[in-house]
């Protein structure tokens, strides 16, 4: 597998691993495709994400993004976390090969959950 | 770094002695078999002789082998070269099989998968209910690729030729690692390869027992007895004899080496990490194969942690396969997705030392662990 070397860095030493035990929002998405999971709890502090921690269950590409993604989205207001896509976070680890572009889904959409369960409370 | 290679079933590298026997046939025997003058003959020596080698390695006479580019061409071959009406195969068959056969039945052959146990294992009773009025050929493996599993196939030998059937079985990974006769297990057609016994890549061999007719994939200049037309490979033919050949002499050492290493990686593995199960039939199994499952962690980042360290294996994962499908065989065997994720094979050659598996054991649970720390699955 072609892998960036940010991607096998965020992979090999992914950032912001773990759980918020009083978390303000937390989103768990799986992936149908290939059956992976990626879990992201945030901490809200004036309408921008304060802490955020994940876990990813999935291949490289997955750990990859999840850690990119929490890195990216920390300090972010909440609109713009929403906007977030998967492409920006692909992007931001200089690309992902073809076939592991649908892996790039599962931490934009579980930092989206978390979100929005925010929001609904 | 150091690099650990434990993916042999993979493929292996060739032979040092392999090597030097094949050198004079790049530069100084380079003739064509076919040829009349000298340098034909001195190839047509070498080609007889290879086959000889082969032939004795499996219980059969010279004139029952055709060389082939590999295991895939001898899969196709047989199967396309006498398959018409029904065929047998089981449910966990290499994709050379599972491929044919589908390309068979677009052609309008009708093909019966047997399933398997929960080690992978073929029932021969299975394979008997299966027989219909125009079974023509049943196709077992003699062991599998992914958890080893080591079939009946004498049975399966028994049961065809009492029904009049032919027997085919893919011996590409059993080859060299369990004994092969070809007579006393009733077996009409065998595939082998030469790149998983330390042999060249590019060749390998189908046994069709005299008297059985098949139709060949190649046609041309009438090399191979008719049955597969190419000017023979022959530096590749004599590799591939060569390496026959060791692997018949280091039989036995080579067994014991592999049985005690693959013993203790599972059994260090078991002792040092929870959550972790054995795939396939922890006896009726090739000696080198590991196949296990970490509970929680996915294939292709155990896989790639242990890349980092040097280490390399394979895994069944359905992230790791190009059309993100589960290994087949794991699916077949009952393991449900998620847990075919955790799955890794490690398959230990001639070359490996004990020191090399202690270094396993040293690293493996540390990335396990950390796999799992982050693994939303792990301890709900
Ligand atoms: S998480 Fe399965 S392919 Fe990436």
């Amino acid at each position: 597998m072609d892998y960036s070397e940010k991607v096998m860095d965020h992979f090999a030493n992914p950032r912001n691993i773990g759980e918020i035990s009083d978390a303000d929002g937390v989103g768990t998405v799986g992936n149908p495709t290939c059956g992976d999971m990626t879990t992201v709890y945030i901490r809200v502090t004036d309408g921008r994400i304060a802490d955020i921690k994940f876990k990813t269950f999935g291949c490289a590409a997955a750990i990859a993004t999840a850690s990119m993604t929490t890195e990216l989205a920390l300090g972010m207001t909440l609109d713009d976390a929403l906007a977030m896509s998967r492409n920006d976070v692909a992007d931001a680890l200089d690309g992902l090969p073809a076939v592991k572009m649908h892996c790039s889904n599962l931490a934009a959409d579980a930092l989206h959950a978390a979100i929005e369960e925010y929001l609904a409370k | 770094m150091k690099r650990i290679y434990l993916d042999h079933a993979a493929t292996t590298a060739v032979d040092r002695e392999v090597v030097q026997a094949m050198l004079p046939y790049f530069t100084e025997t380079y003739g064509n078999a076919s040829s009349l003058h000298s340098f034909g003959r001195d190839a047509k020596n070498a080609l007889d002789a290879g086959r000889q080698t082969v032939a004795d390695a499996l219980g059969a006479q010279a004139n029952e082998i055709i060389f082939t580019s590999g295991g895939t061409e001898s899969d196709n071959l047989a199967l396309t070269g006498v398959g018409k009406g029904h065929i047998i195969t089981s449910s966990i068959e290499h994709p050379a099989i599972l491929n044919t056969c589908k390309y068979l039945t677009g052609l309008g052959c009708e093909v019966t998968y047997v399933p398997v146990d929960s080690e992978g294992m073929v029932d021969p009773g299975d394979v008997e209910s299966a027989i219909i009025g125009d079974t023509t050929l049943i196709s077992v493996m003699h062991a599998n690729n992914e958890i080893g599993t080591i079939q009946p196939i004498s049975e399966i030998g028994a049961i065809a030729k009492d029904h009049g059937i032919l027997f085919h079985t893919d011996a590409v990974q059993s080859f060299g690692k369990t004994e092969i006769d070809v007579r006393n297990m009733n077996i009409d057609l065998l595939s082998v390869s030469s790149h998983k016994i330390y042999g060249p890549k590019g060749v390998g061999a189908l046994y069709i027992r005299k008297g059985v007719k098949i139709k060949p994939l190649m046609h041309g200049g009438g090399h191979e007895m008719g049955m597969r037309a190419s000017t023979e490979n022959i530096p590749g033919i004599v590799g591939f004899a060569k390496a026959a050949s060791l692997a018949v002499e280091r039989f036995e050492s080579d067994t014991r080496h592999l049985t005690g290493l693959k013993d203790m990686l599972i059994a260090g593995v078991m002792d040092s990490i929870d959550d972790v199960t054995l795939n396939g039939n922890p006896t009726e199994r090739l000696p080198n194969n590991a196949n296990l499952r970490f509970a929680f962690v996915e294939g292709e980042s155990l896989l790639m942690h242990l890349d980092m360290k040097g280490i390399a294996v394979s895994t069944g994962s359905a992230c790791s396969s190009a059309s993100l499908d589960p290994s087949h065989v794991l699916l077949a065997i009952g393991i449900a997705p998620e847990d075919i994720h955790g799955s890794i094979r490690f398959t230990l050659g001639r070359g490996n030392t004990e020191s090399e598996i202690k270094y396993v054991l040293e690293v493996l649970p540390e990335i396990v662990g950390k796999l799992r720390a982050m693994s939303p699955l792990a301890g709900r």
